[in-house]
């Protein structure tokens, strides 16, 4: 028996999101008394003996270059073997883009039943219960996982890293790689940034900024706290800012540890996309503004004031 | 060339969210129902594009519910589309959904099968996977562009991190997203001939289940604000760090 944890790559280097992954799937080995490996496809050039900082014990490597890109046919597959590998009873992925490309998929070729969007360990006292988030993060539901097998893609930004010393054995896996049904002929990394999804801190803004040349000052906060940029939809549509930063219930929905909105109204279908920020922070002009409704901290005043003091101070915290 | 979009039905954007029946039932007193926001705005105005430049192109539309399901098909068929199936089954296991749309695309031998991203109600992002598996035909999931050249598909789609473009011979199931289609405003001029397009009605296979909703919860109330004067942004700074700790 086995919890076996899907760890994503991206350019040949393990993904943030995975060490969440790694850490849920090691506290829900240890919940139900087994232990934790972790499988790797496609070529990495990290080690990956230090993945056992994490609790796994063993990682399985399929370094096919196959799988540098991800077939969600040809990614399924290969788990499949793997959990046959590992005996797993549960897989744990993240609810990222490639979660969202293969879990499904490897739920139905193995009949199990699949949480997507989990956001806490699941619930053993009774049943296999999972909290998931529903109605774009306005809600949870509680689901019963009844199959022998179980699936959770966890939430990114849902769980909190933990980890120590300790190192894996790292055991190369012979699974079978099937010819690819899908043919990759470019690739556009947006590198440089902060991905949105991964970001701790997003600093956001919307039509309140007035034009797109004023934005230097919402990049400088960003770069100041080391943050990932946003907007809301208005802003988006009109090309003030690229369309992958918009966030709400039709955008990126986003889980940040901190979110701070500036000149944006708080409308239900932006909070839809970052009430699960676990601190929100709102500038607005019009104290009526319905963001400092779903805020934990608030300034009413100009943004063409206030976001210059707030980089002056925030450098000011940072050279301390 | 015969494309299959799955349309859902969910609650309006604005809705007020709550539960009934001891929180086992979304509550759906006053709440508007509409076609979830990518099956329509993307998936099903990227097939019209593509029946709209290719005419002998077979568009039909599926769903799995309930009669309540109706009035949204209908309003479906009035953006277009040739004929809607309705699978009259009512489930919360997104497996069970899929399966039944599975069920049918096989019977249809249709060529591409187009999804939205994922309900904005469930948020699973998961029948486009599930369907692909089960029919065995290739997935691309987060299209944010779609074009067809014979039975060829040139897609982009959403990876970690950025955009990849991908070649796929069809068949395929396709998860759309922003991007995929151009912005329009619906044409209800469409909704006289929507009432005389078939709305063909079939009972569910039979499929287990292989997940149980167990109860809905609320997210606990916010505490409130705390303000702080503009002209006292240090404070801000100072709260953040050590109250919030989240800088
Ligand atoms: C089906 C549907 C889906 C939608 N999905 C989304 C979504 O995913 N994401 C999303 O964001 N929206 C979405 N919307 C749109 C949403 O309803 C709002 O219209 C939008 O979020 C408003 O954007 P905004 O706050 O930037 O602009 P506004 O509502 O115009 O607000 C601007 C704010 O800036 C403030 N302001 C102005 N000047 C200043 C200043 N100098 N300093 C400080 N504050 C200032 C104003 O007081 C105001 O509160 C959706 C709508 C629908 C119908």
């Amino acid at each position: 028996m086995s919890v076996l944890i899907f760890v994503d790559q991206t350019e040949n280097h393990i993904k943030k999101s995975s060490y969440e992954v790694l850490t849920y799937g090691v506290k829900l080995a240890a919940q139900i008394g087994t232990n934790a490996e972790a499988i790797v496809l496609g070529t990495v050039n990290d080690d990956l003996s230090a993945l056992g900082k994490y609790g796994v014990t063993k990682v399985h490597h399929v370094a096919n270059e196959t799988l540098n890109h991800v077939d969600a046919h040809v990614y399924t597959k290969v788990i499949e073997e793997a959990v046959a590998a590992t005996n797993a009873t549960v897989v744990v992925i993240s609810h990222n883009t490639t979660g969202k490309a293969i879990a499904a998929r490897i739920s139905a070729k193995l009949k199990a039943g699949l949480v997507a969007g989990a956001i806490a360990l699941p619930d053993t006292s009774n049943g296999f219960v999972v909290k998931k988030s529903v109605f774009s993060g306005k809600a949870f539901a509680n689901v019963n996982i009844a199959t022998a097998i179980k699936i959770i893609s966890l939430n990114p930004n849902s769980f909190h890293v933990t980890s120590a010393d300790g190192t894996a054995t790292v055991e190369t896996l012979n699974a079978t790689v099937e010819a690819a049904k899908i043919k990759v002929t470019a690739v556009n990394k947006v590198s440089g940034e902060v991905p949105l999804s991964e970001a701790d801190i997003v600093v956001s803004a919307g039509r309140g900024m007035k034009g797109p040349e004023n934005w230097g000052m919402i990049e400088e906060l960003a770069h100041e706290l080391h943050a990932a940029t946003a907007c809301s939809r208005p802003v988006a549509d009109a090309d003030w800012r690229p369309h992958h930063e918009h966030v709400g219930q039709t955008g990126l929905q986003i889980a940040p540890n901190l979110y701070i909105a500036i000149g944006i109204s708080g409308a239900i279908q932006h909070l839809a996309g970052v009430n699960r920020s676990k601190v929100m922070v709102v500038i607005n002009k019009d104290p009526e503004a319905p963001f400092f409704k779903a805020a934990d901290y608030g300034i009413v005043g100009d943004a063409f004031e206030v976001v210059p003091q707030l980089i002056s101070e925030i450098k000011k915290l940072h050279n301390n | 060339m015969k494309i299959l979009v799955c349309i859902s039905k969910t609650p309006d954007t604005t809705s007020k969210i709550a539960f009934k029946d001891g929180n086992t039932k979304f509550d759906d007193a006053g709440v508007q129902w509409i076609i979830n926001p990518s099956d329509e705005w993307n998936a099903l105005v990227r097939a019209l594009e593509l029946k709209e430049k290719d005419a002998s192109i077979v568009l039909h539309l599926i769903s799995v519910g309930g009669a309540d399901y109706d009035p949204i098909i209908r309003k479906a068929l009035a953006l277009g589309g040739d004929e809607a199936i309705r699978v009259n089954a009512d489930s919360s296991d997104s497996y069970f959904i899929a399966s039944q749309i599975a069920a049918v695309a096989k019977e249809g031998a249709y060529d591409l099968i187009l999804t939205g991203k994922e309900t904005i109600d469930y948020n699973g992002s998961s029948i486009g996977g599930f369907v692909a598996e089960l029919i065995d035909v290739a997935y691309v999931s987060l299209a944010t562009k779609f074009d067809l050249n014979g039975t060829v598909a040139t897609i982009d789609r959403e990876i970690e991190g950025g955009e990849e473009t991908n070649e796929v011979s069809l068949p395929v199931v396709v998860s759309c997203q922003k991007g995929v289609a151009e912005q329009r405003i619906p044409n209800m001029r469409g909704i006289m001939a929507a009432r005389t397009k078939p709305l063909k009605v079939v009972e569910p296979i039979a499929v287990d289940a292989l997940t149980s909703l167990v109860s809905f919860e609320l997210p606990p109330a916010k505490a409130g604000v705390k303000l702080v004067a503009a002209d006292n942004v240090a404070e801000l700074v100072r709260l953040l760090h050590e109250e919030a700790k989240a800088i």
